[in-house]
């Protein structure tokens, strides 16, 4: 971990409220995994105080890329900045997915909305180790979905689930996770689930009646984003967890959900 | 890192600092969370996350929520107890070569009786901050615990609390108090005469945030504690009322972000003054201020830091 003045190389607006920032930050970059985030001071006042806990869209030698929804003051502020601005990060944090590396695996991504952020740094890596993968991302409707054609340039299957029935599948993507986990009962797999927090419960419901391994990662309110306020817990059957610290992955079977 | 620079040194009670920057209880974890971002040696002393005497789960989520220039919480003390404490935390502590200053807390003056003398036997430990002002014990959602006074509300209670400590440690004391009351003198003077040997002013003010979409309390216990920029001119207001009538020493803090928020601090009487908030947005704030500090002695022409405290001139 460490804390650093990461140029921005670019800050992006890829939808009416959604934007994708580049930025040059190789002390966190050569350390970063996918799953891991970063937490992000918008501005230099105290308007707003804390950081943004931001999830790692792609990581590359000496970049970070950070795609996200502007849901209030901060990442509206965020997403003003300009090019080669500084941006003061914290990174990398949480402890990240954790890749099986057998190859007899199916790897089974899962994104709903913003949620879909991690996942591409999750699969380029699993591209790298040429794992088989494929992703759903599922969306409220056509025009919100996000990333598909990055994941399709990687050469993965994508499935696509939105709730208007505007593209792929009308409904959930754990709709499509459903017909998926068929597969996997056949064939082992492993979920990867990053959305809002129904979602992740669903995905859960669905491996555990499958017996399939499931790795759902959390998005919690954060200050410090290091394991220091203990503002960001977790229920689980390992006891309380920090999604900052312990997280933000979990193995679905330790969480005890809560509506 | 910081030189040690002995005009910015101070004396806490037995506690010798040598600058009078301190990390505030439940800010800094127990130090080593942050080893890879600050030099912890630099600091004038660690205060740590406040511990009971077995282990709390702490309170429902969400436990912040950010306000105007300023921060809710509702942790509620998670911890692993006092034993967990000394056994697994303390042995990093105490090699960082700095005064460290444990956080108690507790609902009955018994346990922070044997907090206190568990403590005094443990090796390493400077000092006991005896929190006696945590906003987020009751149970704000079901009422079941009613709406608990503090110890900090209390004149009689804050003294027999203290004097319970007192009598089961030679370690320094520092008392924490509350903002939440009508007048803090009388608190910080009823701890002084239960022998405490300094007081930290403030912990959190008590307050609220409201979802509107869902009209829920953005906090999972309703009620939590406020910090942060947002909170600074009170606190000092309070500093400079109890060290105009009360013979205590002061560590002043509440929403201490820059160096001029910390000479303010001493201006209006505060012997050493802690970082909160700031450390979870800056975790290196405190080594700036300790180095601005030693910036602001020089330029000023004072002799000491110690030329500093209570200088308001009116």
């Amino acid at each position: 971990m460490n804390r650093t003045r990461a140029k921005i190389l670019s800050n992006e607006r890829i939808m009416p409220d959604r934007f994708v920032m580049r930025l040059d930050a190789p002390s966190i970059a050569k350390s970063a995994k996918p799953g891991q985030f970063i937490m992000v001071k918008c501005n230099g006042g105290t308007e707003p105080l804390l950081r943004r806990p931001l999830s790692l869209h792609r990581i590359e030698k000496k970049r970070l890329s950070l795609l996200y929804q502007v849901v209030g003051g901060g990442t509206r502020i965020l997403s003003k900045r300009k090019r080669r601005e500084e941006l003061d990060i914290i990174g990398p944090l949480g402890n990240g997915f954790n890749i099986d590396k057998s190859a007899r695996l199916i790897n089974i991504l899962i994104g709903g909305g913003i949620g879909v952020a991690p996942l591409l740094a999750l699969a380029e890596e699993l591209k790298i180790r040429r794992l088989k993968t494929m992703v759903l991302i599922g969306a409220k409707t056509r025009s919100h979905l996000v990333g598909v054609e990055q994941f399709k340039a990687l050469g993965i299957e994508v499935r696509i689930a939105t709730e208007d029935g505007s593209k792929g599948y009308k409904g959930f993507a754990t709709d499509l996770l459903k017909d998926e986990a068929i597969i996997g009962a056949y064939e082992p797999a492993m979920i990867y689930a990053c959305g809002p927090k129904d979602m992740l419960m669903a995905a859960a419901g669905i491996a555990r009646i499958n017996s399939i391994e499931c790795q759902v990662s959390f998005e919690e309110r954060m200050a410090c984003g290091t394991g220091v306020c203990l503002g960001c817990a977790v229920n689980t059957v390992k006891g309380i967890k920090m999604a900052c610290k312990d997280g933000p992955v979990f193995n679905a079977e330790d969480i005890i959900w809560q509506k | 890192m910081a030189k040690m620079n002995k005009n910015l040194s101070v004396k806490i009670g037995k506690i010798r600092m040598k600058n009078p920057v301190m990390v505030a209880s439940g800010t800094f974890g127990y130090g080593k969370e942050y080893a890879d971002l600050i030099d912890l040696k630099a600091l004038g002393a660690i205060v740590t996350k406040t511990i009971t005497l077995g282990p709390r789960i702490g309170n429902l989520t969400p436990r912040i929520a950010e306000t105007a220039s300023g921060m809710l919480n509702s942790i509620g003390l998670e911890n692993d107890g006092v034993e967990a404490f000394i056994e697994e935390k303390l042995p990093f502590l105490r090699k960082i070569g700095i005064p460290v200053i444990v956080s108690i807390g507790a609902e009955d003056i018994v346990s922070f009786k044997k907090l206190a003398k568990r403590l005094d036997r443990a090796k390493g430990v400077s000092g006991i901050e005896v929190n006696i002002s945590c906003p987020n014990l009751a149970d704000y959602k079901t009422k079941k615990e009613k709406q608990a006074k503090l110890f900090s509300q209390d004149k009689r209670l804050a003294y027999k609390a203290i004097k319970a400590v007192r009598s089961a440690t030679r370690l320094t004391i520092i008392t924490k108090l509350t903002p939440n009351v009508t007048d803090i003198t009388e608190i910080a003077r009823a701890v002084k005469d239960a022998g405490s040997d300094a007081v930290s002013l403030v912990n959190t003010y008590m307050g609220m945030a409201v979802d509107t979409d869902t009209r829920r309390p953005m906090l999972g216990n309703v009620i939590g504690g406020l910090s942060g920029p947002a909170i600074k001119p009170m606190a000092l207001k309070a500093v400079w009322d109890v060290y105009n009538s009360v013979d205590i020493p002061i560590i002043g803090m509440g929403g201490i972000m820059t160096p001029d928020d910390a000479i303010e601090f001493i201006i209006c009487g505060s012997t050493a003054i802690a970082l909160g908030t700031a450390n979870f947005v800056y975790p290196d704030k405190s080594i700036e201020i300790i180095k601005d500090l030693g910036y602001y002695i020089k330029s000023n022409k004072l002799k000491d830091i110690r030329a500093l405290r209570g200088s308001l001139s009116i």
